[in-house]
């Protein structure tokens, strides 16, 4: 399925939760935050909240900054 | 002496807060932290770069027992603000924000609109709200009244090392509301530091003027050095000003008099 991920459609397989997403992608959950079409998804959720076709996706982190 | 001070259930000993942005490397930028005494750092929340994964995490720079401080730089609008505070406090799992709503892309001078507003939804929400604002005294006062924990008026637009430009706000500032009042940019030199809290800042926050110093780690000394010279001289009260000479040594007693 198609989402937008950090701003950028991209192809994902059908069904992913949070977690599967970042498994997927690699990327450590501890490091990130995520958002789901706006919205903050807690850690404690990432297990359970699954993603749809169209949705937006941001995964976040702390960078350098004044 | 102990000399502490706090943000809402936040208490601190160092006076000089800094931030983790503009280092030549992570190995340089970690040495200032340790020397500057501080006890706060400044992160950024930003898209994680998808492409880069395995790439050296900031965090693993920042010295053991900083508290970070989340900001919402480079944010135009209330919403995006309040989106970037939250995903901040999911990421740190603290309630502290530094709040910025920035209304002008050349001087980063904040929206005080956009800020009030952000700040009223954060507060309800639970934050800790630390607003950078301008040098206005009935813009903090504002702050304060939807409540914020501290307010932060800026010395100098972020990043110009133009020191303290209005000092008499500052100080109408500092009257005007109960909660802590920070500076935070435009600090240039230890210099600045020393004089905002000299005009009784309860702290200062500041990351170029170290970050993009020839020598950033010395320059982090010399701010701390600058911070407790400065706390200290307000503590302890200067002498007015006076136009003409009062003299130091006896006038009377010379020889041959």
């Amino acid at each position: 399925m198609q989402v937008r991920l950090n701003g950028e459609l991209r192809e994902i397989p059908d069904g992913l939760t949070v977690a599967g997403l970042l498994g997927h992608l690699g990327v450590k959950a501890q490091r990130v935050a995520v958002e789901l079409n706006d919205a903050v998804v807690t850690k404690d959720r990432y297990e359970a909240q699954r993603i749809g076709p169209g949705d937006s996706v941001e995964i976040v982190a702390f960078v350098g900054g004044g | 002496m102990a000399d502490g001070w706090s943000i809402g259930r936040h208490a601190f000993t160092s006076r000089l807060l800094v931030g983790t942005g503009k280092y030549p490397d992570f190995p340089t930028m970690q040495r200032a932290l340790a020397a500057s005494g501080a006890e706060v750092v400044t992160v950024a929340v930003r898209r994680l770069d998808l492409s880069k994964q395995g790439a050296e995490s900031l965090l693993e720079w920042i010295p053991k027992g900083m508290r970070l401080l989340p900001n919402t730089a480079a944010c135009f609008t209330a919403d995006e603000a309040i989106r970037t505070a939250r995903l901040g406090r999911e990421l740190e799992m603290g309630d502290l924000v530094k709040l910025e709503v920035i209304g002008d892309r050349r001087t980063l001078f904040p929206d005080v609109v956009g800020l009030v507003e952000a700040a009223r939804v954060l507060v309800k929400e639970g934050f800790t709200v630390l607003p950078y604002t301008n040098d206005d005294p009935v813009t903090a006062k504002r702050l304060e009244d939807v409540g914020c924990a501290a307010v932060m008026p800026l010395g100098a637009p972020i990043g110009s090392g133009l020191g303290l430009r209005n000092p008499y706000n500052l100080r109408i500032i500092m009257e005007t509301v109960k909660v802590p009042v920070l500076v935070d940019a435009g600090v240039g030199t230890a210099s600045d530091a020393a004089l905002a809290m000299e005009l009784g800042a309860v702290a200062v926050l500041m990351n170029t003027a170290i970050a993009e110093a020839k020598d950033p780690v010395l320059m982090a000394e010399a701010m701390r050095a600058g911070i407790e010279a400065g706390r200290k001289a307000f503590l302890a009260g200067r002498i007015p000003t006076k136009l003409h000479a009062s003299a130091s040594s006896p006038m009377t007693g010379l020889v041959g008099s």
